[in-house]
């Protein structure tokens, strides 16, 4: 930590932010943005959450108990586009924000102002979205994936509220991708070449490269459906010689990356975290960074496994099958290595490698449904079943979740120079993990059998599934109030943490000294060996 | 500061060269959807049937050898209350032949209505293979109330048709466009184009 520069200020006024409110309005600074990204994120968990336990609660038994359907499926809507734009993405953002500058050794982002403006659109469009839930006729309730014409001819009235709802969204996220693609390329100190840099730095270069990509695809659709709604044209009415078909394709051309764009970053957190603890570097670094790249061009060839069941020609069907089937190979590099990491390490077991873990072990799970629902055959079995809703809940919430809540874990310390409760980040472990596994793997089971996803009431054999699955997703729901405690009581009261807060942990945010300091390496640092990752 | 100076600058290319990335995939996105009007045409995905067919009755060489089954489906999207049959459910037709077969519409209600009839063929990959010269899905039905209507379509069954393929299906649609016909009126700079047939 002797090596820490102490800035000489010769062009620099104030030595600290602001005071008051208006910091966080007006604030360009990394670290301010990325706090209220994560804040944000963890305010749209809940949320999203507390729409979760309205669905699970309502299954608990079959019959309809609490809410009527129409209101039902704006719970699954809107919980499925709170959790994947409101939640994940600005969490991963959030990081971003917080991690890259510090790890390539620069001051601050390449666009701080753009980067305030980034995050500042994302409270109105969300603050839109969910004021729709108490208008007359009630949200977007056509499922996350809108597909028109449910979205179009059949939707209620505030779906001009959503449509520039993900306007927004994607302008933010665009807007976050320029900033971290150009602060990544322009300011990494001198000798950090592309090969040397820390792996989430890579996984977030690759999956800004896949936003910048894929998120005017999601704009287009939504224009569409704006004017089809408005302006009488017929992009998805066949009545008009239109076809609803080809939203589906729009749709999941931007869909596919997208689920990438929530598990790249989760790829990058594991591959800092399970070296650390495992006291050894990571396992095949240059093949982590080309897997990576693989997943991200494959991911824009396999859409249509997604709508087997459309009427394909049976070219279509094996194409996309085979593609799909291929993913699993650089992933399976992926896995193979962090358990290589791991391979005769001294290993410890602090909360974020218990996360990280359990990252590699039930994301591995939701890869292998993934598999199977890959099949062409099988698929049109699986479709639109509790099989898929068990399968892409494994992926997000013990695969993107768990390690965003591992990374908090992890670089806590470092953000706010205060280690949290050890005993009480275990606890929170163990019940996020059961209850997890409680909510989602009997899923898999009610979904082969046949129960429909989206529908708020079922058939007599599923009740007992149900029952189990409800149960479950309150024990995780209510274990998280248990993070949120944790998070409190750091800031509040944790025990100071050192610069290196953790024995293994390598790369150049570590050499600051914890909380780091409010602008950092204002020169650029030295790039040693002992702290890089590759 | 050269040295800051420099990073400003190629991070300002930087910026530069993103935009254009973000405009070019707007592009690809407008772009999408006459590419995907024009590959559906190609390879007959979603059994899309091509526009008014020309062809010279004078120089017709139907194929003797072989019998295609064409079948004729009609179904009303939901909400048009109209009655849609066809004379006959069904006929067995040569390749290369002109072949003409009639669909009814009834206006059931006491209003005026606009129906317009979509098409479909399966075996999708017929459907480059089965040519119409005249059809009522090129033009939109005015019906006044409970008139009925007699509408021919006169198709063509290509010689290229696959071998594999002794039996089509013609599927229509019937939607209710009243309204959007009634929007159209009122301002005729909005005129959406008719179904392509």
């Amino acid at each position: 930590m002797s090596e820490v520069i102490h800035a000489d200020h010769h062009d620099d006024h104030h030595h600290g932010p602001e005071k008051g409110l208006l910091r966080w309005l007006y604030t360009t600074n990394h670290k301010d943005i990325g706090t209220l990204y994560l804040w944000f994120s963890f305010a749209m968990f809940l949320i999203g959450g507390v729409l979760a336990l309205v669905i699970r609660a309502e299954l608990f038994q079959p019959g309809l108990q609490f809410v009527q359907p129409e209101f039902f499926n704006q719970m699954t809507t809107n919980h499925g586009l709170i959790m994947v734009f409101g939640a994940i993405m600005p969490a991963f953002v959030g990081l971003a924000n917080w991690l890259i500058p510090m790890q390539v050794g620069a001051p601050d982002m390449a666009l701080p102002r753009m980067n305030n403006l980034s995050f500042w659109i994302l409270p109105f469009a969300f603050g839109m979205m969910i004021s729709t839930l108490f208008m007359e006729g009630g949200g977007p309730n056509f499922g996350w994936t809108f597909y028109a014409p449910l979205s179009t001819t059949y939707a209620p009235d505030s779906v001009t509220y959503f449509i520039f709802a993900v306007h927004l969204m994607g302008a933010s996220s665009i807007m976050g991708s320029i900033n971290i693609i150009a602060t990544i390329l322009n300011m990494r100190a001198p000798g950090m070449t592309l090969m040397k840099m820390p792996l989430f730095v890579w996984t977030w270069l690759i999956t800004a490269y896949l936003l910048i990509a894929v998120m005017p695809v999601l704009a287009g659709a939504v224009t569409m459906m704006l004017f089809d709604i408005h302006f009488d044209t017929s992009f998805f009415n066949a009545a008009g010689g239109g076809d609803p078909v080809m939203f589906q394709h729009i749709f999941w051309f931007f869909g596919h990356p997208e689920v990438y764009i929530m598990i790249l970053p989760a790829f990058g957190i594991v591959s800092h975290i399970i070296p650390t603890f495992a006291r050894k570097p990571l396992f095949g670094y240059s093949s982590m960074v080309y897997a990576v790249a693989s997943i991200a061009f494959l991911s824009f060839i396999v859409w249509a496994h997604h709508m087997f069941t459309v009427g394909m020609p049976l070219a279509g069907q094996l194409f996309f099958m085979y593609s799909t089937m291929l993913i699993a190979v650089p992933t399976g590099v992926k896995v193979f290595n962090w358990i290589a990491t791991m391979w005769r390490g001294a290993m410890t077991f602090e909360t974020p490698m218990l996360f990280a873990i359990a990252f590699v072990v039930l994301f591995t799970m939701g890869g292998f449904s993934g598999l199977m629902l890959a099949i062409t055959p099988v698929d049109y079995q699986y479709h639109d079943t509790y099989f898929v809703v068990a399968h892409f809940h494994y992926v997000l919430v013990p695969g993107a979740l768990f390690s965003i809540i591992a990374a908090v874990y992890f670089w806590l310390p470092k953000w706010t120079g205060k280690m949290y409760d050890e005993s009480l980040g275990k606890l929170h472990f163990w019940l996020s993990f059961i209850g997890v596994n409680i909510t989602f793997f009997p899923q898999h089971f009610s979904g082969l059998a046949g129960m429909p996803r989206r529908i708020p009431d079922y058939a007599l054999q599923f009740a007992d599934f149900n029952m189990l699955s409800s149960i479950g997703a309150f024990i995780f729901g209510f274990s998280q109030l248990v993070f949120l405690y944790i998070l409190i009581n750091t800031i509040r009261s944790g025990k100071p943490a050192e610069g290196r807060s953790w024995e293994g942990a390598k790369g150049l945010e570590w050499t600051l000294p914890s909380p780091a300091p409010y602008h950092s390496f204002t020169h650029p640092p030295k790039v040693t060996e002992a702290e890089i990752q590759g | 500061m050269t040295d800051r100076d420099t990073q400003q600058s190629n991070i300002n290319k930087t910026v530069g060269r993103l935009c254009l990335m973000v405009l070019g995939m707007v592009g690809f996105v407008i772009a999408l959807v006459p590419l995907y009007d024009l590959f559906c045409e190609i390879t007959g995905l979603n059994g899309k049937t091509g526009g008014p067919y020309t062809f010279d009755e004078a120089k017709a060489a139907p194929d003797t050898s072989r019998l295609i089954r064409v079948n004729f489906l009609t179904n009303t999207n939901e909400g048009m209350v109209w009655k849609f049959w066809p004379e006959k459910g069904a006929v067995r037709v040569n390749p290369g032949a002109a072949n003409t077969v009639s669909f009814f519409v009834k206006n059931t209600t006491d209003k005026v209505m606009v129906g317009q009839a979509i098409p479909s063929v399966v075996p999708g990959s017929a459907a480059e293979f089965f040519h119409k010269t005249e059809c009522f899905c090129f033009e939109q039905q005015v019906l006044q109330p409970g008139e009925e209507m007699e509408m021919p379509m006169r198709f063509i069954v290509g010689h290229e048709l696959p071998k594999n393929i002794s039996s089509i299906n013609l599927s229509y649609a019937l939607f209710d466009v009243t309204d959007s016909v009634k929007v159209a009126q009122v301002n005729p700079a909005s005129i959406a184009p008719a179904a392509g047939g």
